[in-house]
């Protein structure tokens, strides 16, 4: 199967004072259609560049990203913003990743309607079908984001994100701002859109019970490296690297989410 | 915003009452005075409290004082607001676009605006009303000239911080077109602190306005407080009442356009701290 995402030799550095450092240190990886691969590590080793990067919110020193076959760092204006609906990212803060002003229905109808994918007179009905898709009331949409539980926005931020049917959704550590009950809701909502629609998901997280659940793949980072790769399940039980030790030891309560065999077995 | 926490204060309070007089005075001129404020009502120089009919007096040509009051507060109130939405409108795009692009565009709009700075705004207002001549647009636009400068710096600086947000990011992401993010996702949330220049900025225009009239580059077609001044000062030693009473009602008018504004500001902020 050919990749849908092929990450080579992304490096980054920041200037931090006089000295720089490196965020990234030529990492490659790749993702195939409706596969899930876990980014773990430490803080501040990396993650949420890559994610960042991958979006195009912040610009690589070196490396390419072909998604679709086709190159990103090199897509501009139109072409780019074009190529985002296949393309979607979910944030860590739901809360501070949508507009204070905006309505829950507003913030699902903008990529419907800067993309043209909705008619105007067909949005409303469209937006009440995403918010159902993620578990949502449809009588959420007049609701004002901050008037809506931690886990609703992040099924919003889900229904934003899934509104232009992307191949591929970035989600940088999307279950770190939610509590551990509802934490497996999303997780299992995640698992049921990636079954039904094929989407593939780059799960950044240090939270390896979750990982586990939903991951194919992982890969460990350390210091902007990819220092271990491989199968979700061989990975956990028994790291090779020195970071992949020291998460799996720092994470005691292991198993915390049941796995999800239905969704696990479509991926060969 | 209720309106017992805009009144918790004595200075908004007194801000409130004087500006909602003003703003009484300035709607009510035309039907409580519904002739000419320019034509002459009476003899020349009657002092105040004389004649019934005339109750503040009459100036040099016999002019109704109290009629020139009330006409002219429509006009300081007319050009101060003019002025100050004239300024923020301008202010707030400039600034937008200069934080929002970064980079040579923001470096070119900032450093006209830092020209425009460096230039006393008073004498920016007097060159343009004096090169293009007096009528009441320019010297609106002769007020805003000078006045933009300030809501540009404010709503640039509030666009810096808005635009490393993780909403703008996400706005990016989903593909919204730059101008758009800019215009819909950013300025709204820049312009709180942007419009809470606004009180100083109506203040300060009516003043300017007032002075530009007693320079005689006001309106001539409308009665205007700077304009009562000036035509007072000729016999103020004789009939000061003349320069004193539209004197008094423009240091009333600015300090409750001010304090009402300050407490408008502090009342919107006590919301937000208990919400």
């Amino acid at each position: 199967m050919s990749a849908l995402l092929q990450v080579e030799g992304l490096s980054k550095r920041y200037w931090r004072g006089d000295r720089d450092f490196s965020a990234l240190d030529g990492i490659s990886f790749s993702i195939a259609p409706g596969e899930t691969l876990a980014l773990v590590g430490p803080s501040g080793s990396g993650k949420s560049t890559v994610a960042r990067i991958l979006l195009r919110l912040v610009e690589p020193d070196a490396g390419s990203i072909r998604f679709n076959g086709e190159e990103l760092l090199g897509l501009r204006g139109a072409a780019l913003r074009a190529t985002r609906t296949k393309l979607q990212m979910v944030f860590q803060d739901p809360l501070a990743a949508f507009n204070p002003r905006a309505t829950v229905a507003r913030l699902i109808d903008d990529p419907l309607r800067i993309h043209g994918i909705v008619g105007r007179a067909d949005r409303p009905k469209a937006i009440a079908a995403l918010l159902e898709r993620v578990g949502l009331a449809a009588e959420l949409a007049s609701r004002r984001v901050h008037e809506i539980s931690g886990g609703q926005r992040q099924r919003v931020a889900i229904a934003r994100a899934l509104a232009t049917r992307p191949a591929l959704i970035v989600l940088d550590e999307a279950l770190s701002a939610l509590d551990v009950l509802v934490r497996g809701d999303i997780l299992n909502l995640l698992a049921e859109l990636q079954r039904d629609e094929g989407v593939a998901y780059l799960f950044i997280s240090h939270d390896l019970g979750a990982v586990r659940a939903v991951a194919h793949r992982i890969a460990i980072m350390d210091s902007g490296r990819i220092v271990e790769e491989g199968d979700a399940a061989a990975v956990i039980a028994a790291p090779a690297s020195a970071t992949g030790r020291a998460l799996v030891a720092a994470t005691p309560e292991l198993p915390v989410f049941p796995r999800l065999p239905v969704f696990k077995e479509t991926v060969s | 915003m209720s309106l017992s926490r805009l009144f918790r204060t004595p200075e908004a309070a007194a801000g409130l009452v004087i500006l909602g007089l003003l703003v009484a005075m300035a709607v009510a001129a035309p039907w409580l005075f519904p002739r000419d404020p320019l034509a002459i009502a009476g003899q020349p120089l009657l002092p105040p409290f004389q004649d019934w009919a005339l109750p503040l007096g009459t100036d040099r040509l016999g002019r109704d004082v109290v009629a020139g009051l009330f006409h002219g507060a429509r006009t300081s109130l007319a050009v101060g607001l003019a002025a100050a939405a004239a300024s923020i409108l301008v202010g707030s795009i400039v600034g937008t676009v200069a934080g929002f692009a970064g980079g040579l565009v923001d470096e070119v709009l900032m450093r006209i605006t830092d020209a425009f700075q460096t230039v006393p705004g008073f004498l920016l207002s007097l060159a343009l009303v004096s090169v293009v001549g007096p009528s009441l647009s320019v010297v609106v636009a002769a007020i805003a000239l000078s006045a933009w400068t300030g809501p540009t710096r404010i709503a640039r600086a509030e666009v810096l911080s808005i635009r490393e947000r993780d909403y703008v990011a996400s706005a990016r992401v989903i593909g919204m077109h730059p101008v758009e993010i800019a215009f819909r996702e950013v300025l709204p949330n820049a312009l709180p602190p942007v419009l809470a220049l606004s009180s100083v900025i109506v203040a300060a225009a009516i003043l300017t306005e007032a002075a530009l009239s007693f320079l005689g580059l006001g309106d001539p077609n409308r009665v205007t407080w700077g304009g009562m001044i000036a035509e007072g000062r000729a016999v103020l030693r004789s009939a000061p009442y003349l320069s004193v009473i539209p004197g008094i009602a423009l240091v009333l008018s600015v300090l409750g356009v001010y304090l009402a504004g300050e407490g408008v500001v502090e009342g919107t902020a006590a919301r937000e701290g208990q919400a």
